[in-house]
């Protein structure tokens, strides 16, 4: 038996024309139809293989596949690894794809299953070695294994990575562990139970009081209540439902959808069936941007296998749901993540926003009622249906139940995905999670929620990490970034950056957006070049409450935010590039002089031999001095001097 | 239908529900600016001009597209309320060609009312402005985007009423404007130049070609009459200056039409004047037209119609009616035919 999934025998009735709700069952635990040891046994072979028990001699090397590791080159270690398990002749080992492990800046990254031996950085040059030591002899290679930033020390398993230790994986469970283009590994690993479940014991009503009582709040950025949204979708009149998930993922920086897609796609699939059968849709789309080849691949070859066993389709496992998914990939502009400009989008409209009301869930796709949510939110779905509510809302805050994925990036020392549980405190996020700031560099702010959210300072950091609190401090969960920001980071800068962007991506429907974020980033950028004048707080802050208070779409209404909160915790740094021309984070260039510090110059010379424009003037063994007036701040002299003495002041 | 009550800067509105607070503070003789609404079309909500304050509600809500709520509190001269107007003419102000003084819509121009009316300049922002060719290619429309405030009428009036869809919104953010397929020129469109855009451009981005510089808004005397072209009765003003025919707009109040007009009623007006138009009968004697009375010619006709009954029947003569005369017309053509020709040999040129 090469699928979990087909029949073991002629005596198995399961068919694509003859559903039943067994059929999971039959498959992991039975079979079910008809009573046979040796179809059991082929079963339990089948299942033993991927889920390994400590005391069985079988083995699993998984090899990440996900965007970080195949980009750092995995694929190389995949096929490497193929033949040379294959050629040393170990049996008993399977060697295969996952999903994404979210720590990528390690990749590529290969696991050794049962133990759970982690290696990264792996090179196909390595893979001889883990076949010949690891596989061969249980000896662990050493040079592999990760070290940890701050103790130094190499962990040789998995589960005693700091980066992974205060995480709480329960979406991202699955990614890094099965293959995520295989359907039978996502059954083995408990996969459909929810649906399945849904579909036998619940009535649609009674999904949706599920759902309300898990506390399940929108990961898409607003946060908006689950249970209600379905409910809202349930009571809407209308001949034709749709589900829709929201997989456009447009935040710089944020990987965390399009690594469940990559990782754990069924997940997804399984949220939007049950959602389909307690709103009563029968179709759905999942849009994801054209820019995630992959996830878009490995997502098709999901809805494949699952139509092809009778998971997606008509009259799903006997319970008379029908339901039928498509991908729609967009173009990838950040509007397009904004629900209604989505819809549009899938309508193959110009991705603008429309008005709401009326919201999606009375008129949205083809103006019929439509259930629209994030990726992350339908995969939190399929476990809240599994075991229930109630044990979903035991974790978490009081208003903020589960887990939530976040892209951790920026100045820290481990970057990457980290799923932990609402209310953990930021500081736990960057210090432990994060491993602290890299560079021995002090920590200065951090930006939660892209170009949407605002920053937090260093007062901030014990902050619990939910919706509500998030609101109140001026900043938002949004889709779960987080960059964060040392002591050489300007704030004035990076409130440009981001308006940078959101400029870029307003779609112009609207003038306060259109228009507004134009002005603002014309004032933040005359600011980092020197030229701000007196007023320009005054009129940056009069014009980000007309942008937000008046734009159509949350892009527009939340563009002003890292301004905003760049001025509520940062605004001497804003009135030292106005009014003392003086950037003292040193990053403005127009603000920063080259200066050495005559206390350290040794007079090497290295410095003048190296500036391009002739500007360092000094004897040999004399103490320097940068002309600024000729100095272009290209930065070569403090590159270059061994001793420090070069800074800027 | 069901009604509801709301209180608009302290006065209180019944109207019937599914109203917007717009619509009902009109109602009660409240203005609010707008830009882009149009009530002959759908409402995108984008200029934000016509934001109010609503209490309970987040933000400022645009009330051309809010409807309106019974027991809602809605303020519309509220400071932010003007702040926030203010803002949105500042920005649109800030990337605006600063060319009143020659612009063909001065007098006319919403942008320009509203300016003056909040006391807004347009030096609160010195940054980028979009640079745009004039699109110059047509006889009929100058389409000068630099002027073009994105309030999409132009785009929805086209789809909305014509059908044509000539426009769409192309580009992103600061850059958008509403482009042609392929952002070509008009000429190059499959415009039809029905001047259906013009006619409810608030700005001088879209003007009538033929109108420019023949006199400013408040020198015209605008006189509404029918179309002179087909049957359909199209009305529209025709804009008089000097006693000359110098224009013609659309009359909303055309109960036929409409705004809408096709492009020979819209521009198709300079025969009125053209030397080569003729205003008497001809008629051709010794090889040469020569003029006559209207008497003369109609006797004339009337002599040749009789005399060829005459000789040959009523059967030798055929009448072909037209497309431009009334269905009255066209009804007394098809009598005169039968009745006085004495034949049936009739046909309009509809059916060619
Ligand atoms: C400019 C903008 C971009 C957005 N981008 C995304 C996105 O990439 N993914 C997403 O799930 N939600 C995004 N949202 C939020 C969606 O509009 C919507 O609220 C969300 O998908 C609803 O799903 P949820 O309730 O499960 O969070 C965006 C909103 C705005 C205003
Ligand atoms: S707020 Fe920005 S993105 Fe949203 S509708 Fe307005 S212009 Fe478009
Ligand atoms: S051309 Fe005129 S009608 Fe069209 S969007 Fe611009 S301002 Fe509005």
């Amino acid at each position: 038996m090469d699928n979990l999934m087909v029949a073991c025998c002629s005596k198995c009735n399961h068919s694509l024309s003859n559903p039943c709700k067994d059929y999971i069952l039959c498959r992991t635990e039975g079979p079910i139809c008809h009573d046979s040891k040796e179809c059991k046994e082929k079963r339990e072979t089948f299942i033993g293989k991927v889920d390994l028990a400590e005391d069985k001699p079988h083995r699993r090397v998984l090899i990440c596949a996900g965007t970080g590791c195949i980009s750092s080159g995995s694929k190389d270690v995949h096929s490497e690894m193929l033949a040379a398990v294959e050629n040393a002749g170990i049996e008993d080992c399977e060697v295969t794809i996952t999903g994404c492990h979210g720590f990528c800046e390690q990749g590529p990254i290969v696991i050794i299953e049962p133990e759970g031996i982690f290696y990264g950085g792996v090179s196909a040059d390595d893979v001889e070695e883990i076949v010949e030591k690891q596989l061969k002899d249980g000896e662990i290679v050493e040079r592999l294994l990760f070290t940890e930033p701050n103790s130094g020390e190499k962990d040789k398993y998995y589960r005693d990575i700091m980066f992974y230790k205060k995480q709480e994986r329960t979406v991202l469970k699955n990614c890094g562990h099965i293959n995520p283009e295989k359907i039978e590994e996502y059954i083995i690993a408990g996969g459909y139970r929810g649906l399945l479940r849904t579909l036998c014991d619940f009535k649609a009503l009674e999904v949706i009081e599920q759902v309300k009582t898990s506390g399940l709040r929108g990961r898409g950025g607003a946060g908006f209540p689950t249970g209600l949204k379905w409910q809202f979708t349930a009571q809407a009149e209308g001949d034709q439902k749709y589900v829709v998930c929201n997989a456009d993922e447009g935040d710089p920086g944020a990987f965390m959808d399009r690594s469940v897609l990559e990782g754990n796609p069924h997940a997804v699939i399984e949220g939007m069936l049950i959602a389909g059968y307690a709103v009563g849709a029968s179709e759905g789309y999942v849009y994801v941007r054209a820019e995630y080849p992959l996830a878009i691949k490995r997502l098709q070859k999901a809805i494949t296998q699952a139509e092809q066993f009778g998971i997606l389709g008509d009259n799903i496992l006997d319970s008379g749901f029908s339901f039928r998914l498509k991908i729609k990939a967009g173009a990838g502009a950040f509007v397009c993540g904004e629900e209604t400009a989505l819809l549009n989008s899938i309508e193959g409209e110009r991705g603008m926003p429309r008005v709401r009301p009326p919201f999606p869930a009375n008129k949205g796709l083809w103006q019929k009622p439509t259930l629209l949510n994030n990726v992350e939110t339908y995969a939190n779905v399929p476990i809240i249906m599994e075991k229930g509510g109630e044990w979903y809302a035991s974790r978490g805050t009081e208003k903020s139940k589960g887990t939530k994925v976040f892209a951790l990036t920026g100045k820290v020392n481990n970057t990457g995905l980290a799923e932990v549980p609402m209310g953990i405190s930021m500081r736990e996020i960057i210090f432990d999670i994060g491993g602290g700031i890299n560079n021995g560099k002090k920590f200065k702010a951090v930006q939660i929620g892209g170009p949407s959210g605002g920053c937090l300072p260093e007062d901030k950091l014990d902050l619990p990490v939910d919706y509500d609190s998030l609101i109140s401090a001026g900043a938002m969960m949004g889709s779960g970034g987080l960059v964060v920001m040392d002591e050489t980071t300007c704030m004035v800068d990076l409130a440009r950056f981001f308006l940078t962007f959101t400029q870029n991506e307003s779609c112009g429907k609207c003038t306060p957006c259109r228009e507004g974020t134009k002005r603002m980033l014309e004032i933040l950028t005359r600011i980092t070049e020197g030229e701000g004048q007196e007023g320009d707080i005054e009129t940056l802050e009069r014009m980000a409450k007309s942008v937000k208070n008046t734009s159509l779409c949350g892009l527009g209404q939340t563009a002003p935010n890292p301004i905003l909160s760049t001025l509520r915790y940062f605004r001497d740094e804003y009135e030292a590039h106005i009014k003392k021309k003086w950037c003292p984070a040193g990053v403005c260039t127009a603000l920063t002089t080259f200066k050495i510090d005559p206390e350290k110059c040794t007079g090497c010379r290295r410095c003048a031999k190296n500036c391009p424009v002739e500007a360092i003037k000094g004897e040999v063994k004399g103490i320097h001095e940068i002309d600024p007036e000729i100095c272009t701040k290209c930065g070569t002299c403090m590159e270059k001097c061994k001793f420090e003495a070069v800074y800027k002041g | 239908m069901s009604e509801v009550t709301i209180t608009i800067d302290g006065q209180e509105v019944t109207v019937p529900a599914g109203t917007t607070v717009l619509q009902a503070a009109r109602m009660a003789g409240i203005e609010i600016p707008t830009l882009c609404h149009d009530p002959e079309l759908t409402s995108p909500g984008a200029c934000r001009l016509c934001v109010v304050e609503i209490e309970g509600m987040r933000n400022l809500p645009a009330s051309c597209v809010t409807t309106a709520g019974d027991g809602m509190v809605v303020n519309t001269i509220s400071p932010d309320v003007m702040d926030a107007r203010k803002t949105v003419i500042e920005l649109l102000l800030a990337n605006h060609p600063e060319d009143c003084l020659t612009c063909e819509r001065t007098g006319q121009c919403r942008l320009q009312e509203y300016a003056y009316h909040y006391g807004v300049r347009g030096d609160v922002f010195h940054g980028d402005r979009t640079e745009f060719p004039i699109d110059d290619s047509n006889p009929f429309i100058v389409r000068d985007l630099n002027k073009c405030i994105r309030c999409g009428k132009c785009v929805r009036v086209c789809d909305e009423v014509q059908g044509r869809s000539i426009y769409s919104f192309a580009y992103r953010g600061f850059d958008s404007i509403p482009a042609t397929a392929m952002d070509e020129s008009l000429a190059e469109s499959e415009c039809v130049f029905c001047g259906s855009c013009v006619s409810v451009c608030p700005t001088g981005a879209l003007t009538e070609k033929m109108m420019h510089g023949v006199g400013r808004s408040w020198e015209l005397e605008k006189i509404k009459t029918t179309c002179p072209y087909c049957g359909v009765g199209c009305n529209f003003d025709l804009n008089v200056k000097d006693g000359k025919v110098v224009g013609v707009t659309s009359n909303a109040e055309s109960e036929v039409n409409g705004r809408a007009l096709c492009v020979k009623g819209r521009f198709g007006y300079n025969f009125i004047d053209h030397p080569d138009r003729l205003t008497k009968p001809l008629i051709k004697k010794d090889g040469e037209f020569q003029e006559a009375t209207w008497e003369e010619a109609i006797n004339l006709v009337a002599e040749k119609f009789t005399q060829i009954k005459q000789e040959h029947g009523g059967d030798a003569l055929a009448l072909f009616s037209s497309a431009r005369c009334t269905n009255e017309e066209n009804y007394l053509a098809n009598k005169f035919c039968r009745a006085v020709l004495g034949t049936n040999n009739i046909d309009h040129c509809a059916r060619l």
